[in-house]
């Protein structure tokens, strides 16, 4: 199966690259723009078919390394 | 005092701890490569500057899972002494050795320049030999320095003076001004400012020499 993992900072935590990216945003006439958060895309290829048991597995990996638990938050989805 | 320089791959400022160990201050030093297990007869492990694993995913994140940090983290739990200096600092947080995390600095470039630091607390082994407040010339070099933590965990830092040294100008947004933080057992300290660059004369400032100095007068009474 594969999961697709979103990793992002939170909300509390400053994200300069994303700031700019607005600011960048704006200056190309984009208007509306409240905020952009930039974070990372992680794609893992997994043996098996239970799901609930992957997904476990998944919960782990993300909080132990793939994100940080002080300064990001994750998402990931699993076919 | 027997220091041990932990080596990663990417890991670039072990020779310079090794320098300032061994030849400046006299002291017996060996590496300890990340591949070991076990870390021999050390009083004082230092986690050197660098780019651990190039810096893969996050700083220090994969450096964390090595047989070497095993052996640094069983050594700090102990009650031995850590120091991680830059990209050791970065190791130290994402091993949970030390609170909190580094971040892309502020102004998202890397900054390489000498910074004045103030001794926030002299109350541990790493700045015993400083005087309350003192100033200390010491220099940077990181693109993830900001340190930050969740407010909760920064009252207590404050409350417990686990602050050990602050930057005076704050270069990189670090919460609190913080540029080194140490455990609640005070034998864990990490910092981003480079004290092994900074422990002799030649090298346009000796203020990094009062980390170390505080190290050895430590060893001496405990």
């Amino acid at each position: 199966m594969k999961a697709k993992i979103i990793v992002t900072p939170k909300k509390t935590v400053l994200d300069p690259q994303g700031k700019t990216v607005q600011h960048a945003l704006e200056s190309l006439g984009f208007k509306g723009v409240k905020e952009v958060r930039i974070g990372k895309f992680i794609e893992v290829e997994l043996a098996g078919s239970n799901k609930a048991a992957l997904k476990k597995k998944l919960d782990e990996a993300c909080h132990k390394l793939l994100s940080n638990p002080v300064i990001e938050d994750y998402t990931f989805t699993l076919k | 005092m027997k220091f041990g320089i932990i080596q990663f791959p990417g890991s670039n400022c072990d020779q310079d701890a090794y320098h300032a160990l061994a030849n400046v201050l006299g002291q017996p030093t060996r590496y300890v490569w990340h591949k070991d297990s076990t870390l021999g007869a050390v009083d004082c492990v230092v986690v050197p500057g660098g780019f651990s694993y190039g810096d893969y995913l996050r700083t220090g994140a994969i450096a964390r899972f090595s047989p070497a940090m095993k052996a640094v983290a069983a050594h700090a739990h102990a009650g031995g002494l850590v120091i991680g200096i830059c990209n050791g600092f970065q190791i130290l947080c994402e091993a949970h050795l030390l609170p909190g995390a580094l971040i892309r600095n502020k102004g998202l470039k890397f900054i390489c320049e000498h910074v004045e630091l103030r001794a926030a607390s002299t109350n541990s082994p790493f700045t015993n030999a400083c005087q309350p407040g003192q100033l200390l010339r010491i220099p940077i070099a990181h693109g993830e320095g900001c340190y930050f933590a969740e407010p909760s965990v920064i009252k207590q830092l404050q409350d417990e003076d686990r602050i050990l040294v602050r930057y005076v100008n704050n270069p990189n947004g670090s919460v609190d001004n913080i540029a080194g933080v140490c455990n609640e057992g005070r034998n864990v300290f990490g910092l981003m400012p480079h004290p092994e660059r900074a422990s002799e004369a030649a090298l346009g400032s000796e203020d990094g020499r009062l980390i170390f100095e505080s190290l050895l007068r430590t060893h001496i009474h405990a």
